[in-house]
């Protein structure tokens, strides 16, 4: 392809250059959106799946086996399946099923009980006698979560970030399916089911860029922060 | 300063209980430095652990400071904590912090302001010598650095009491012994009451002033460390003692050593000197009166808390009958005589 033959494409397709620029819009507003929101709720879960666990601060085995089991049933639900078993309450809280702003409810409720397994995960490589250390110099619970807990785990949860933004972007272009826009939805009708592979293929290349762009924002930061 | 009553603890593994613990009585006087030696499994951790309750102990007292704390709630407990300092074998410093932020932590749990977070931790600094170091993070530190760094965060909130949970296990022997020093440095300048707990008797002969052996979760003796070294009554005492000597075999007498005595070998002998024998000039005495003629192979004396005591090896060349008659005549004088073997 020259570069007279890309002018020419970018000329005759400006209707398609908006769609795909909005689409982007779209896509990041899901994943960004989902993502705060799944933390918001995935971190307290993660941090409470960590204190009561058996040797924990907090240790209570019942409510470490609730929590656990809801956060396995939710993880268990293929994405696709949730999507639409929880379309009434996706109306019932933003008063639409289709749309991107619907998107962003089963988009979320799925990335909570993920962020929860991989927050718990990067408590647990905090070392015990950390908070061994703390306890003896009279932290309270609370303080020993703050000051002790998240900064150390910090580099992990970082990683955690990024792994569930990138998994939002894979989701993200399922909830197109359901009318959720995105890039995806894009690449699936005209794409996919028109056969126009340039437009596929444009797709594609943009999520791919974008997948590397917030895996290497991600890699930096914990580089930054990580003084193990 | 730190009483000790009748303290048990129970672990349970399934079903079966293992007493780590059993009828532990220690009292530690203001000021002093006090060490718990024992092997690793002895119970010495557990008992260190459970001074601050870290550990709780199923049964008996645990009075810190005229307090019993096992009668506390948990918010004052927390508190008391705030009094006992406490260092680890592997230091335990926060990774996210810089050394100067890791001093001040304990500072910042009791809400103290940043202008007093800032003096009394640039004071501690320069106390455990790492002035230089307060925006370093401690993975860039040495083992014995971080240790300091440790001991002036344990000192941030002014305690009076300091517990060393094995503070020197991960430290090569030099390093270990400017530790030492710097804790009897803080103990003489601050009347800081130290417990402190090891393996190694080279540390309690260094700095303590009073020792407790415990083995089998059980204490076996305590005294003044002065009075352990020159008359341990048990075994395991004896055995922590001689760790502190090293007085092997060398290998080529090993290999020629044997059990049958003929009339062309020699005895190896190990003597063992206490605070009652170690003074009189009993080798040369020993030569002359039984016409002996003795190789010294190696010897080692040590002074410890005003008693000095030692070992050595030596081989008598002599006859039978004198060679016996030497031997008695040791233990008249209070050495311990072992025959370990003959040489050809």
């Amino acid at each position: 392809m020259s570069l007279d033959s890309v002018l020419d494409w970018w000329v005759n397709n400006d209707r398609l250059i908006d769609l795909l620029v909005s689409s982007l819009g779209e896509t990041v507003a899901m994943v960004f959106m989902a993502g705060l929101i799944g933390f918001l709720f995935g971190i307290p879960l993660g941090v409470l799946l960590h204190l009561t666990k058996e040797s924990g601060l907090l240790s209570n085995k019942v409510v470490n086996k609730a929590l656990g089991i809801v956060v396995n049933i939710g993880r268990s639900i293929p994405f696709i399946i949730l999507l639409v078993a929880i379309i009434p309450f996706t109306r019932m809280l933003v008063g639409s099923s289709i749309g991107t702003a619907a998107a962003i409810v089963p988009l979320a409720i799925a990335a909570t009980p993920f962020i929860a397994r991989l927050i718990e995960g990067a408590l647990l490589e905090v070392p015990a006698g950390l908070v061994e250390a703390a306890q003896a110099m009279g932290a309270k619970p609370k303080q020993i979560i703050l000051k002790v807990l998240l900064p150390e785990a910090l580099p992990g949860i970082i990683n955690a970030v990024t792994i569930t933004l990138v998994t939002l972007v894979g989701y993200s272009a399922m909830a197109g399916t359901v009318g959720g826009g995105g890039l995806g939805d894009v690449g699936i009708r005209y794409g996919y089911q028109r056969f126009d592979a340039v437009v596929m293929m444009i797709t594609i290349v943009i999520l791919v860029v974008l997948v590397q762009i917030i895996q290497s924002i991600g890699d930096y930061l914990v580089k930054r922060v990580d003084h193990r | 300063m730190i009483e000790i009553k009748q303290v048990n603890k129970v672990f349970y593994q399934g079903k079966r209980a293992i007493n780590a613990l059993s009828d532990i009585n220690l009292s530690i006087a203001e000021g002093a430095i006090y060490g718990v030696i024992g092997s690793s499994g002895a119970g010495k951790s557990t008992l260190i652990r459970c001074v601050n309750l870290l550990e709780r102990p199923t049964n008996g007292q645990v009075v810190v400071d005229g307090t019993d704390l096992n009668t506390l709630s948990n918010h004052d407990l927390t508190l008391a904590r705030r009094k006992i300092g406490m260092i680890f074998q592997h230091f335990n410093l926060l990774s996210s912090r810089t050394v100067f932020d890791n001093v001040g932590l304990p500072l910042e749990l009791a809400g103290t302001d940043k202008k007093a977070i800032k003096a009394k931790v640039d004071s501690l600094l320069e106390l455990v010598g790492l002035g230089d170091k307060k925006d370093t993070y401690p993975a860039n530190l040495s083992g014995g650095q971080k240790q300091r760094v440790a001991i002036a965060r344990a000192l941030a909130s002014d305690p009076k009491v300091l517990l060393c949970d094995e503070a020197t296990s991960a430290l090569d022997p030099a390093t270990t012994q400017s530790i030492l020093d710097l804790l009897r440095k803080i103990n003489q300048e601050f009347n800081l009451t130290i417990l402190l707990i090891t393996h190694e008797m080279a540390v309690v002969k260094s700095i303590c002033s009073d020792v407790a052996i415990i083995g089998d979760g059980k204490l076996v003796e305590q005294g003044a460390v002065g009075d352990i070294f020159a008359h341990p009554k048990t075994a395991l005492a004896r055995e922590f003692i001689r760790s502190t000597l090293d007085l092997s075999i060398p290998a080529d007498y090993q290999a020629r050593l044997s059990h049958a005595k003929t009339a062309t070998t020699h005895p190896l002998v190990r003597l063992e000197f206490t605070g009652a024998s170690v003074d009189a000039p009993i080798i040369s005495q020993v030569a002359r009166e039984f016409h002996l003629d003795i190789s010294i192979l190696s010897s080692n004396m040590d002074y410890v808390g005003g008693i000095k005591f030692g070992l050595m090896l030596a081989e008598f060349f002599g006859t039978p009958s004198a060679t016996e008659q030497a031997i008695a005549f040791l233990k008249e004088n209070k050495i311990d005589v072992e025959v370990l073997g003959y040489v050809a």
